[in-house]
C-alpha cells in the first residue's frame, strides 16, 4: 500500500526539483502506477500547477508537457496531421477514456515500463526529453539511464516529413500489449532513415535504425527479409501473455506490415 | 390451475419486458448495497494470508499487531472452534465435505487465512496485518491435479475431516469425490462403431468476477443475536454455515441480503461471512469485511478446473451410438461444491444426444494446494459440454460431415427419455428448432466452414448445443408468502435472492398475473431469514422454476382465501363468488366488495389472517436447451481470434420477462467468450496466483465480444410456472465449444485446452503448415 | 489537510490525509454511487467528472482536486434517471453495481460529442457511431450484461434525445 505523508503542489519547477532531491520524495504523474506500489512516500510533488499540460508547437518541434494526458495526445489534431493516426493508435488501447484522461505522458515515459506503448511510439520518433537539471537528451539515452532525482519537463519531437506507423497485438483489446512495434521513416541528414522500436517484449522498448533505401515497389520477399532482420535484432522474453518465440514472430509480422504500408503510401 | 394453461397472448405481465422493480434506485446510484449500508462504526476486518501453498503454523505472535493503536482483536486458530464445516451453500446434509475451520494451523494455498485482524480504522488494521509474526513449517504442496489422487502428500490429513454424504470421498487419498454410472456396454459399443473420437479436453479455473467483491457486515441486535448483512445468494444456508462455524445455535443468527452486485455462483459459497461474524461474536462490536479485488481473485470460489477424457462413437450414417466420459476435477484446497459440480459435467452433456446405445460417466474430484473452487454459472455442465460438444465437432470433421447435420441426426427431442439425465423425460424441448433458427441467423449454409476475407484474415463458423437443469430435483425448495394489507396491496415475501438477475421482478410479475392486479399493487421483500419464508437460495437455475411455482401456488391459495373472506363480508356462500382481482362479486346478486375494502376490513375484528404461504419442490428438473453459433475472424499470420458474431437461440420454456431473459443470455455468452478466449488463472511453480487483478485476469470489455444476437424458441414446460424453465446458467455453456469449433473450421486448428489464445492458434497453424 | 472543492455544484471543504483517494472522500461525503470494483484502474466503476472530464476517482489524490469541480452521479440525478429509464427498459442495469460509473461516462461521451459538433458546426458530429461508443466506454467493465443491452439503451436514448429519428450508424462515413 502506498502511503504519503505530505502533499505539495509545486509553485515552480525549481521548488519541485528541490523537494525531489530527498530520496523519500516522488513526483506524481497521473497516479496510475505509483498508487499500486508499496512505497512509503514522504513528499509527493504535484506538477499540475506548472502549465506542463500543453502541447506547444514551434517551426521545428512539438513540445509535449510532461503533465499532458494520454487523451490529449490521442485527440491532438496537429500531431495527427504531422504523424498520421499512429499517435492515437499508440494510446487508444490503453484501458479506457477515464484512464487516458488521467495518465500523463511524463508518467508513462519516466516510468520506463516494459509494457509502455507511449515509450515504444516516442522512441521510434527519435524524440528528446527535457529534464529540469539534465537539459535536453535523447529519449533513447534517457530510457537506459537509471532513474534519478531529476524532473521530466517535456517531450520534444522534431518536425520534418516523416511517416509513422504503430501497431500492437493484445489479448483483449484494452490489455497490455503482447508486442508493440513502431516504425518511422524519413530523411535524416539527406539520407533515408528507418527507425524501429519494439516494446513489450516484455522488456521495455528499444530502438534500432537503418539507412535503407526502400523503393515503393519493393517485393514482398525483400520487405519480409527486412522485417526479419530487424525483429531478430531484439531479445524477447516469456511471460503470461506470450512466449519469446511467439513475440519475435509477431514483431516480424507487424514490422513487415508497417514497412509495407509505408511503402504503399508512396505508390 | 393458474399459471398453467393461459395463452401467452392473454397474459398481462408474464412474457412482458417489465422493468425491474429496483431499477430506479440502481440507475441513480442509491445506497442499497452492503457497503453502502454498513454503519460507520464497524470494526474493519482484514486477514493475514499465507504466503505458502502448503505449510503448518508453528508459532504465531500477535503482540505487536495488538499493540497498534485502534486494534481491537487479533484472532488465530487458537481462538476458533475445532469443529469442521463447509462453506458450500447447499441443502443439508451437504454433499461437500466438512473440511474447514474458520482458521486452521495448516495452510493449504497461497492466500489461505492465517489470522483475523480487526480494528477501528483501515490504516490501523493494514498496519497490524503486517505486524503479525508467523513462523511456518513450509511443506511440499500438491499442485498438479493429475498427480493428486493417492499422492503421499495429503491436503487434508486431519482426523476430524468428514463427509456427510456418500460421494466416494476419502481424505487419505486426496479424494473429494468419486463416482461412476452408465448404461449398456460402452466398450463394446465404442469398439463396434465405424467412427470413434478419443480426446482429452482441459478447462481452467475461471473467476465469476462479479463487480461487487465479497463483503459482509455483522452486529449484535437488541436480543444479543448475531445479525449478518451480506452479499450472498444463499442467506438461509449462511445461517446454518455460521451456526456450524461458530458452534452456536442457529436461532442466534439472522441473515439479511440487500442488493447484490452480481454473484454468478461465487456467492453460493460463504466466502466472507465467517470473518466479521467471529469478530462480532467475540467482541460484541459491529464489524465488516470488504474483500479487495485481489482477495476476490486469489482466495475465493472459482470454477473447477477439469480435465475430461471423451470417447464418442458413431455408425456410418452418423448415429452417435456411445459416449464415454471421464472427468478429473480439481477442487483445490477445500471441497466446496466439488462432489456436485462434477456430476453435471456428464449428466448435462451426454443427454444432449438422445439415441445412444450406451454411455458411461466416471469421475474423480481431487484436493490440491490451490485456492478452493466453488460454484460458477453452469456448475460443471459448462466444462462437460465443452468436452462433449468439442468431441462431437471432431467426430463430424472425421466423418466429413457438417457438424450441424450430425447434430440434427442425434439431438434430444421432446418426449425422449434421457438415460444419462436420471431417466427423466423431456416434456418440453425445442432444441431442434433452436439449432435450425441459429443456423438461419448466422447464414450457416453459406458460411460453413469458412470464407477468406482476402486481407490475410479468414472467418469461420462453429456450433455447439447446451442444456442445464431447472433447480435440483428432490432437493430445492422455494416458499413464498403473500399477505393482503390495508387498501388491498400485497406484500410478496420471498426467500429467493435477487442478485441483479431480477427475480424480485419476475416473481412479482407472476404474482400480478395470478392475482390480476398491477405491479404497483405488489411490494416485494427479500431476504431476511427472520421474516422471509424458506428458500434454498438462488442457484442451480432454480428461482424462476421452483420459487416461481411457489408463487403460483401461493396465489391460488390466497385467491381462495380472498374469495372466502369476501363471501363472508357479502354474507353469501363461497361457491357463489368470483374474484377478478379487484372485486369479490356475488354472482347471484351482483353485489360486490372490493379488494381494498376487504384489505381494510380484515384489520378490524378479524380472526383470520388474510395471507397465504406455499412451498414448491420438484421431482424433476426440466432442462432448458439452446444452440449457439459463433463466427470468428482469424488473422492467418498472428493467430489472433476476433469475435464477429454470435447467434444464440434458447428454449427456456415460456419467457417470463423477455428483456431480462435476453440480457441474461447476452451476459452469459459474454462470460463464455471470456472463458473461451481470455480468462485464465495462472499459478507459478510454487502455487502463487498471478491472476490477481483485473490487469492480469482479463474479462472481456465491450470491444472483445463482437455482436451477440439472441432469440427464443419457446417450448412449454407443463410442470413450470406459465410453462417456464430456467435461463440463468445454460447461457454460458455454448461459447467455448462453439468458438473452438469456429477456430477449427477457420484455421484447421483444434485447441483442446482453454483459453484459445492467439498463440495457441498460431502454433497450431504452424504445425499444420509443416504437415 | 483541508481540501476545498466544488462537489455537485456546492462548495465543500474536507479534512483529508495526503494519501486519501478521492473515491473514499466522496463516499464519506455521502456520494455512495461511487463504487470500487478493482483497485487497479481497470473497471471504471469509480468514474466521476473532474472539471467535466471522466476520471477514475480511485486513483486521484483528494488533495489534488483543491479548487476543482467534481461531479458524481448524485450531481446529475435527473439526467441519470432519464438515461436510466432506457437502461432499465432493456434490463441492462442488471445488478446495477457498475451503472453509476457507466452512466457518468455515457453522459460525458454525449457532452464531448456535442462540444465537438458545436466546434465543427456539423450536426452529425454530435452522435457517435457504434464503434466510437464502444471505444469510448471500453474502460467501463460490466460482468452481467454482455454489453449489448447497454448499447441498445444508448442508441435508443440518443435517437430520442437528439431526435435523429434514426438508428445510430455502425460506422460513420469517413469525413473529409
Amino acid at each position: 500500500m502506498l502511503t504519503i505523508s505530505n502533499y505539495v503542489k509545486a509553485k515552480t519547477l525549481e521548488e519541485a526539483y528541490e523537494l525531489n532531491q530527498a530520496r523519500s520524495s516522488r513526483v506524481m504523474g497521473g497516479m496510475m502506477w505509483m498508487r499500486l506500489s508499496n512505497a512509503k512516500v514522504k513528499t509527493v510533488i504535484d506538477l499540475s500547477g506548472l502549465g506542463l499540460d500543453q502541447i506547444e508547437e514551434t517551426d521545428k518541434v512539438f513540445k509535449i508537457g510532461a503533465m499532458c494526458t494520454l487523451r490529449q495526445l490521442e485527440q491532438c489534431e496537429r500531431l495527427r496531421e504531422e504523424y498520421g493516426d499512429g499517435i492515437a493508435e499508440a494510446v487508444r488501447h490503453i484501458v479506457g477514456v477515464q484512464f487516458r484522461n488521467q495518465a500523463t505522458v511524463g508518467g508513462s515515459i519516466y516510468g520506463r515500463f516494459g509494457f509502455s506503448d507511449v515509450l515504444t511510439a516516442f522512441l521510434a520518433l527519435d524524440t528528446f526529453v527535457e529534464l529540469y537539471d539534465g537539459g535536453i537528451i535523447r529519449l533513447s539515452e534517457f530510457v537506459n539511464r537509471k532513474p534519478d532525482r531529476d524532473i521530466l519537463v517535456s517531450i520534444i519531437i522534431r518536425k520534418g516529413k516523416r511517416k509513422f506507423r504503430y501497431s500492437s497485438v493484445r489479448r483483449t483489446k484494452t490489455d497490455f500489449p503482447v508486442i508493440a512495434c513502431a516504425v518511422v521513416t524519413g530523411i535524416v541528414h539527406g539520407e533515408e532513415s528507418w527507425y524501429f522500436s519494439v516494446g513489450a517484449r516484455p522488456m521495455k522498448a528499444a530502438l534500432t535504425e537503418r539507412k535503407w533505401k526502400l523503393k515503393p515497389d519493393e517485393t514482398e520477399e525483400a520487405i519480409a527479409a527486412c522485417a526479419k532482420e530487424i525483429a531478430a535484432e531484439f531479445d524477447y522474453g516469456t511471460n503470461m501473455r506470450g512466449s519469446a518465440e511467439y513475440r519475435q514472430h509477431l514483431a516480424e509480422v507487424l514490422l513487415r506490415r508497417s514497412i509495407s504500408s509505408m511503402l504503399t503510401e508512396d505508390k | 390451475m393458474i399459471g398453467s394453461s393461459e395463452k401467452l397472448s392473454d397474459l398481462s405481465y408474464v412474457n412482458h419486458p417489465v422493468p425491474k422493480v429496483d431499477s430506479e434506485s440502481l440507475v441513480t446510484g442509491k445506497a442499497v448495497y452492503t457497503n453502502d449500508l454498513a454503519p460507520s462504526d464497524c470494526l474493519i476486518v482484514k486477514l493475514v494470508r499465507s504466503p505458502h501453498a502448503h505449510a503448518l503454523i508453528q508459532e504465531i505472535d500477535t503482540a505487536r499487531a495488538e499493540a497498534v493503536p485502534g486494534i481491537v482483536c487479533v484472532l488465530t486458530y487458537k481462538d476458533c472452534p475445532d469443529k469442521r464445516f463447509t462453506l458450500a451453500g447447499q441443502t443439508y446434509p451437504e454433499a461437500s465435505p466438512y473440511d474447514r475451520l474458520i482458521l486452521d494451523r495448516r495452510m493449504r494455498f497461497v492466500g489461505d487465512a492465517a489470522a483475523i485482524v480487526a480494528g477501528v480504522s483501515e490504516e490501523a488494521v493494514k498496519k497490524a496485518v503486517k505486524l503479525v509474526r508467523i513462523k511456518y513449517e513450509v511443506l511440499e504442496p500438491v499442485l498438479d491435479f493429475r498427480k493428486a489422487k493417492d499422492n503421499p502428500i495429503l491436503v487434508h490429513p486431519e482426523d476430524n475431516w468428514r463427509s456427510l454424504c456418500n460421494v466416494g470421498a476419502d481424505n487419505k487419498r486426496n479424494l473429494c469425490a468419486h463416482g461412476e454410472c452408465g448404461e449398456g456396454d460402452i466398450d463394446a459399443v465404442i469398439d463396434s462403431c465405424d467412427y470413434v473420437v478419443d480426446r482429452v479436453y482441459h478447462t481452467k479455473a475461471n473467476q465469476q468476477a462479479m463487480m461487487e467483491t465479497f463483503r459482509t457486515y455483522t452486529y449484535l441486535d437488541t436480543y444479543g443475536r448475531l445479525n449478518v448483512v451480506s452479499s450472498t445468494q444463499v442467506p438461509f444456508h449462511i445461517r446454518r454455515i455460521l451456526g456450524n462455524a461458530l458452534d452456536i445455535p442457529k436461532h442466534k443468527i439472522r441473515v439479511i441480503k440487500p442488493r447484490i452486485g452480481g454473484g454468478f455462483g461465487a456467492k453460493q459459497t460463504s466466502v466472507s461471512e465467517i470473518y466479521p461474524a467471529i469478530v462480532t461474536w467475540k467482541t460484541g462490536r459491529p464489524a465488516k469485511i470488504i474483500f479487495t479485488r485481489e482477495e476476490s481473485l486469489t482466495a475465493s470460489s472459482p470454477r473447477h478446473e477439469m480435465e475430461m477424457h471423451v470417447r464418442v462413437g458413431a455408425d456410418k450414417e452418423g448415429r452417435i451410438r456411445g459416449i464415454d466420459l471421464h472427468t478429473l476435477s480439481n477442487t483445490g484446497a477445500f471441497g466446496e461444491h466439488g462432489p456436485t459440480t462434477v456430476g453435471l459435467s456428464g449428466h448435462k452433456s451426454i443427454p444432449l444426444y438422445g439415441r445412444t446405445d450406451a454411455f458411461r460417466f466416471t469421475y474423480d474430484v481431487v484436493y490440491t494446494n490451490v485456492m478452493s473452487s466453488g460454484a460458477y454459472r453452469g456448475y460443471g455442465a459448462t466444462q462437460g459440454i465443452f468436452a462433449v460438444e468439442s468431441a462431437v465437432n471432431e467426430l463430424a470433421e472425421k466423418m466429413g460431415m457438417d457438424p450441424t447435420v450430425l447434430r440434427e441426426k442425434n439431438l434430444v427431442r421432446e418426449g425422449q427419455v434421457m438415460p444419462a439425465y436420471y431417466n427423466e423425460r423431456t416434456d418440453s424441448c425445442a432444441l431442434d428448432r433452436c439449432l435450425a433458427r441459429a443456423k438461419e441467423m448466422i447464414d450457416w449454409d453459406r458460411k460453413y466452414p469458412c470464407y477468406d476475407c482476402g486481407n490475410g484474415k479468414v472467418r469461420g463458423v462453429g456450433v455447439a448445443m447446451a442444456m442445464q437443469g431447472s433447480g435440483i430435483s428432490h432437493v430445492d425448495t422455494g416458499s413464498v408468502a403473500i399477505k393482503v394489507n390495508d387498501d388491498g396491496f400485497y406484500s410478496l415475501m420471498v426467500g429467493a435472492t435477487d442478485m441483479g438477475t431480477g427475480c424480485d421482478t419476475i416473481l412479482a410479475q407472476m404474482a400480478a398475473e395470478c392475482l390480476e392486479c398491477s405491479m404497483d399493487d405488489i411490494i416485494v421483500h427479500g431476504v431476511d431469514t427472520d421474516i422471509s419464508p424458506y428458500d434454498t437460495g438462488s442457484y442451480a437455475s432454480s428461482t424462476t422454476y421452483v420459487t416461481g411455482m411457489a408463487v403460483v401456488k401461493t396465489c391460488e391459495t390466497l385467491r381462495e382465501k380472498i374469495c372466502a373472506t369476501g363471501a363472508g363480508y357479502l354474507g353469501c356462500s363461497v361457491e357463489d363468488v368470483q374474484f377478478d382481482g379487484v372485486n369479490v362479486t356475488n354472482l347471484k346478486t351482483g353485489e360486490s366488495i372490493s379488494r381494498k375494502e376487504i384489505g381494510n376490513k380484515v384489520m378490524c375484528f378479524s380472526n383470520e389472517a388474510l395471507s397465504a404461504s406455499e412451498a414448491f419442490s420438484s421431482p424433476t428438473s426440466p432442462p432448458p436447451f439452446m444452440a449457439g453459433i459463433a463466427e470468428v475472424e482469424i488473422d492467418k499470420e498472428t493467430g489472433t481470434v476476433e469475435m464477429v458474431d454470435y447467434a444464440a437461440v434458447v428454449d427456456c420454456g415460456t419467457v417470463v420477462n423477455p428483456a431480462l431473459a435476453r440480457v441474461q443470455v447476452e451476459g452469459g455468452i459474454a462470460q463464455g467468450i471470456g472463458m473461451a478466449l481470455f480468462e485464465d488463472i495462472v499459478y507459478n511453480e510454487k502455487g502463487k496466483n498471478y491472476s490477481n487483478s483485473f490487469m492480469q485476469y482479463k474479462i472481456p470489455s465491450r470491444l472483445d465480444v463482437g455482436k451477440i444476437r439472441v432469440e427464443f424458441e419457446s417450448s412449454y414446460e407443463p410442470t413450470g410456472p406459465f410453462g417456464a424453465k430456467s435461463i440463468g446458467e445454460i447461457v454460458i455453456n455454448t461459447p467455448a465449444p462453439a468458438i473452438s469449433n469456429a477456430v477449427q473450421n477457420a484455421a484447421g486448428v483444434i485447441v483442446r485446452e482453454l483459453p484459445i489464445t492467439a498463440e495457441k492458434v498460431y502454433w497450431g497453424m504452424k504445425e499444420n503448415a509443416k504437415e | 489537510m483541508e481540501v476545498r472543492f466544488i462537489l455537485n455544484q456546492k462548495q465543500v471543504a474536507v479534512d483529508a490525509a495526503p494519501d486519501a483517494v478521492l473515491m473514499n472522500v466522496l463516499r464519506d461525503l455521502g456520494c455512495k454511487s461511487v463504487k470500487c470494483g478493482c483497485e487497479t484502474t481497470n473497471c471504471g466503476l469509480c468514474t466521476v467528472w473532474i472539471d467535466g472530464k471522466s476520471r477514475l476517482s480511485c486513483s486521484v489524490l483528494a488533495a489534488g482536486v483543491e479548487g476543482h469541480e467534481v461531479t458524481t452521479l448524485e450531481g446529475v440525478e435527473q439526467e441519470a434517471e432519464e438515461f436510466g429509464r432506457f437502461l432499465a427498459k432493456e434490463g441492462a442495469e442488471q445488478c446495477g453495481f457498475c451503472s453509476p460509473g457507466f452512466i457518468m461516462n455515457v453522459l460525458a461521451m454525449m457532452r464531448e460529442y456535442e462540444e465537438k459538433a458545436e466546434k465543427s458546426g456539423r450536426a452529425s458530429d454530435a452522435v457517435p457511431d457504434v464503434e466510437e461508443i464502444k471505444e469510448y466506454l471500453a474502460g467501463n467493465l460490466c460482468r452481467c450484461t454482455g454489453y449489448m443491452g447497454q448499447l441498445r439503451a444508448i442508441q435508443n436514448y440518443m435517437a430520442e434525445k437528439k431526435m435523429t429519428g434514426e438508428n445510430v450508424p455502425e460506422k460513420k462515413e469517413v469525413r473529409a
